[in-house]
């Protein structure tokens, strides 16, 4: 029996998702007028961007998966493109991330957060799957060719992500455990080699993070710093505004990169549980999304890009928990700035896209 | 390889797709449980090792604020210090009940009303965990007594700091100006970090001017403190650069007298080098206290200058706009002479009145019975007006604009301390663009006696009488002379970076016909101003000026009417000396003072008497040491 549709899903807007969603950029902007110290500047700003996203995010869902996986290898061209360019020509302090263009700043290692993904999705759906081992070459150098020009930038924690984003889909696929037990094998052997090609800041992030002690107003600062704001949060928090670990201005990036701190001091464990919970509730969602996805680059791209999203959270948390090193990952809808906000809420027009275009709509 | 399946099971595929998504969600789920263990541990089982950290020995960086520089005249008198000060400041967020700890305190401090109204308007926009003055400059008395009880006020301190202080309050408000507390304005345009410690910004004068020089650069310095914010030990110090310390031009003695001699008449009067453009006197009256606004001015107060009728809190050397009146026929003469419309010896008739061919209306001179035939020197001596009506229309307003824009007037002068008003030398595009009206040939003729639309500041009129007295050297009036320490150290300024291209005549002779035209006006035997220039220290040139401010029907005798004051004429004079290797230009105005002769000459004479008596006293120093 066929459902009736609702406006909403002609508009090919998912509800249960973007309902999550806007609850998600509630909790977001409760946290951001804290760690802004009341800035009302930056919650507006913030509060233009969310618009933007959302905007963006319901444009992205009228485009059909099927035209999407068309016009993947163009986008991921264009991004690889502009990859080079930055580094010829970028601008950013220490490392080269941005291209400006007088109107706007633009980071091209951003794009390729999707590009990837939609790119490498697209290769595979219209292979025999599990993939045969040359369709895993194509597109494992699909995946490696971007994160390689990004690890040049430098940037590692966006290669690593942009990296991940492209293997989850390949994971998807259903690439052979013994495959994926050799690459693991191999990546450990060549551990030392990374280590010689790292740059001081990196090799000093991951000494730190094994004893932060060690440089305690250098790199260890940050952890130091954030976990004892973190500890002190107790189970129910110091209460919204009153973190003092935080306004006291103990806490570096505490409005980006290190919001969760803010939150955890002034929400404690029980704020975080419900945190925790709203993500749930979007991640449930989007995971229901690839399993009811007819096509296959539906599913592919469904899944991996909510595994993608758990994996910013779960990087963004151990980071700043103090149990991975600091590679400046947002925490997605939460931190300020504009850039993977919008991916981000991109990533979910995609995700709604895969859902309003199915051509068979069952109730089961 | 050829062998294997090419077509997709889809069935097949999909089972594996589930599989690896169930296996995935298995990962997410372990992933979750790890974050959560870790926060069950730092927030459950650490809490307390953590919550003390946060709450003892803590590590902040606190900004050092850099002592603000000095400001000194050129004879060594203080213009600006800095005093120990002390400030009852407030965390509300340790403070508990404010409302009751401030009544409390009433007891013991008197806090007026505007105090406790300026508080709790700061308080309402104060950022968290940062303090709030209540009361600042306390005296050692209320120190003392806050002291003493300070254990029940928690969250309330002492704060010691420096306040600026102008010790010589009134007089040299219009130069100096003050600092007040930084605003919402002012922090978009300084460098934050750098003013971080720091509360106060020059808001106009010298300490706005050079607030970048006068406030050197912030410190810093590590420190343990407890969870009040109390400081417990210093780890590591930066001190921070201090304010450079400035000498300006300006002579304090000149100055007093200078206002002493205005004798609590509205006016302004400017003296300056013309030789370097360093600004000796710059006098506004009636002035302000300047020590008012250091800490926030009390509302009413502010609105008894703001609306006074007097205008204390204008600035009439560097904003006032006056008509010129005959101080400028020096200057138009030259203009005749450069356009080759008039020869020094050639005379002109003056019956008492002019008029324009075909017109009877008669423009009129200020000497009824008529100057009779005028030469150049006369005409400057005596102040004909007719030769100056006559001379207008040969010019016409094009040439005349031209030719009196080159002594600066017009424009600003760019002196360097801001809100300068640029005065106004009429024009037909000016007039077409400003007012929407052609020109009439009326208005150039008055416009040759310094009145109708023509303004000037009275720094404009030192600036021009300085330029005809360095024949034709362009320097910009300044404050600054030199400064030490800061950011800058020990940077030498030469009169050199003050100086603009010069203004060349045709003939470099022409600037003596219209300066011994000035001369006449004080030494002649009949010069307008021969009464000011009896006995004086050294031969020096001058020209009167009266600016009408209330146009008078032409055939009646402005001296015949009873005018009330506000109505009355502007008394102006311009002068320098000596006449050769000149040391001071001057222009004084008095608003309403009556005629140039009579009130504004006798004060730039006592000027010149001043100074000359203190040059003779010192044997010269070097003023470009």
């Amino acid at each position: 029996m066929v459902r009736p549709q609702s406006l909403l899903f002609r508009m090919h807007i998912d509800v249960p998702l973007l309902g999550a969603v806007l609850l998600m950029c509630t909790l977001g902007m409760v946290v951001l007028y804290s760690a802004s110290d009341q800035s009302l500047d930056v919650l507006f700003k913030q509060a233009v961007r969310i618009l933007i996203g959302l905007c963006a995010m319901i444009g992205i869902a009228q485009i059909s998966p099927s035209r999407l996986a068309r016009w993947a290898p163009a986008i991921y061209l264009v991004g690889l493109g502009l990859l080079a360019l930055v580094l010829i020509m970028g601008t950013g302090r220490g490392a080269q991330r941005w291209l400006d263009f007088g109107f706007v700043r633009f980071q091209p290692s951003e794009l390729m957060k999707l590009a990837v993904p939609l790119t490498v999705a697209g290769f595979m759906a219209d292979k025999v799957l599990p993939p045969r081992s040359r369709t895993t070459a194509v597109a494992l150098v699909l995946v490696l060719l971007p994160a390689a020009l990004i690890i040049e930038q430098p940037d590692l924690g966006t290669a690593i992500l942009v990296a991940s984003s492209g293997l989850f889909v390949l994971f998807f696929g259903g690439i052979s455990w013994g495959f994926m037990r050799n690459c693991t094998i191999l990546g450990l052997a060549a551990a030392p080699l990374a280590w010689f090609s790292m740059h001081d800041y990196q090799r000093r992030r991951v000494l730190t993070l094994f004893d932060p002690e060690q440089d305690p107003l250098g790199a260890g600062y940050h952890i130091i710093q954030s976990t004892i704001a973190v500890g002190s949060g107790g189970l129910n928090g110091k209460g919204w505004l009153n973190g003092s670990q935080s306004h006291l201005e103990f806490l570096p990036e505490r409005a980006t990169d290190f919001i969760f701190a803010v939150y955890c001091e002034e929400f404690g464990l029980v704020g975080v549980l419900v945190l925790l919970l709203a993500y749930a509730m979007i991640i449930v969602r989007s995971i229901q999304i690839a399993l009811d996805a007819q096509e296959m680059f539906g599913k592919l791209i469904a899944a991996s890009l909510t595994l993608t999203l758990f994996t910013y959270i779960f990087v963004n948390m151990g980071m700043v928990t103090g149990q991975l090193p600091v590679v400046g990952v947002p925490l997605p809808m939460v931190s300020y700035g504009g850039t993977s906000l919008v991916t981000i809420l991109i990533g979910f027009g995609i995700l709604m896209s895969v859902q309003t275009h199915r051509k068979f709509i069952v109730d089961t | 390889m050829k062998s294997l399946p090419t077509l997709k099971d889809v069935d097949r595929e999909r089972r594996l797709f589930r599989t690896r998504v169930m296996v995935a969600c298995v990962f997410m789920v372990l992933a979750v449980m790890l974050i959560i263990g870790r926060l069950v541990w730092l927030q459950v089982l650490q809490h307390t090792h953590f919550t003390t950290l946060s709450h003892e020995n803590r590590l902040k960086i606190v900004p050092l604020a850099p002592p603000r520089g000095l400001i000194f005249s050129r004879d060594g008198v203080v213009l600006a210090e800095n005093r120990p000060s002390f400030s009852l400041v407030v965390v509300p967020e340790n403070a508990g009940d404010i409302g009751a700890a401030v009544r409390e305190l009433g007891a013991l401090i008197e806090l007026g009303e505007e105090t406790l109204e300026q508080f709790s308007r700061e308080l309402e926009f104060a950022r968290r965990f940062e303090h709030v003055v209540l009361k600042s400059d306390l005296t050692p008395e209320e120190v003392a007594v806050f002291s003493v009880n300070r254990f029940r006020f928690p969250g309330f301190a002492i704060e010691a700091g420096l306040s600026r202080h102008y010790p010589l309050g009134e007089s040299m408000a219009h130069i100096v100006g003050y600092v007040g507390r930084i605003s919402e304005a002012d922090l978009k345009t300084i460098d934050r970090a750098d003013y971080r410690a720091t509360s106060h910004i020059g808001k106009i004068g010298v300490e706005k001017a050079r607030e970048n020089l006068l406030h050197g650069s912030a410190g810093y310095q590590r420190v343990e403190v407890n969870a009040q914010g109390r400081v417990l030990r210093v780890v590591e110090r930066t001190p921070p650069v201090p304010g450079a310390d400035l000498h300006l031009t300006v002579d304090a003695r000149l100055q007093a007298a200078a206002i002493e001699a205005l004798d609590g008449r509205k006016g302004a009067i400017v003296a300056l080098d013309p030789a370097t453009g360093g600004i000796l006197v710059f006098a506004s009256e009636p002035s302000f206290d300047p020590n008012e606004f250091v800490n926030g001015i009390s509302r009413s107060l502010y609105r008894s200058w703001s609306t006074s009728a007097d205008r204390p809190l204008f600035n009439r050397a560097l904003q006032g706009q006056y008509p010129p009146g005959s101080t400028i026929k020096p200057l138009v003469a030259l203009v005749g002479l450069e356009n080759g419309l008039r020869e020094p010896k050639q005379t002109t008739w003056c019956p008492g009145w002019y008029s324009l061919p075909g017109d009877a209306h008669r423009y009129r001179d200020w000497l009824r019975r008529g100057h009779g035939h005028v030469d150049m020197k006369h005409s400057i001596a005596h102040s004909c007006d007719v030769y100056y009506y006559d001379l207008a229309h040969d010019l016409g307003i094009e040439r005349l604009h031209d030719g009196l824009v080159r002594f600066g007037l017009g424009e600003i002068t760019g002196v360097d301390i801001p809100g300068e008003s640029s005065g106004l030398v009429p024009s037909v595009k000016w007039k077409r663009r400003a007012r929407k009206l052609p020109w009439y040939p009326g208005e150039t003729l008055i416009a040759g006696i310094g009145q109708g639309f023509m303004l000037t500041t009275p720094l404009q009129l030192a600036h021009a009488t300085g330029i005809i007295a360095m024949r034709g050297d362009v320097l910009i009036p300044h404050f600054l002379d030199q400064f030490d320490g800061g950011n800058g150290a020990d940077t030498i300024l030469t009169p050199e970076i003050y100086r603009r291209p010069s203004v060349q005549l045709r003939n470099a002779a022409f600037w003596d016909e219209a300066i011994d035209g000035m001369v006449e006006v004080v030494h002649g035997a009949t010069g307008t101003a021969r009464r000011s220039g009896v006995d004086a220290p050294v031969r020096f040139a001058g020209k009167t000026g009266t600016a009408q401010v209330f146009g008078i029907a032409q055939n009646v005798d402005a001296k015949d009417q009873e005018l009330p004051e506000h109505l009355q004429d502007h008394a102006l004079f311009v002068a320098f000396a000596p006449i050769e290797q000149p040391q001071i230009a001057i222009a004084v105005i008095v608003e309403h003072g009556g005629g140039g002769s009579s009130t504004a000459a006798p004060i730039a004479r006592r000027l010149l008497d001043v100074y000359f008596e203190d040059a003779a006293r010192e044997p010269h120093e070097g003023v470009d040491g």
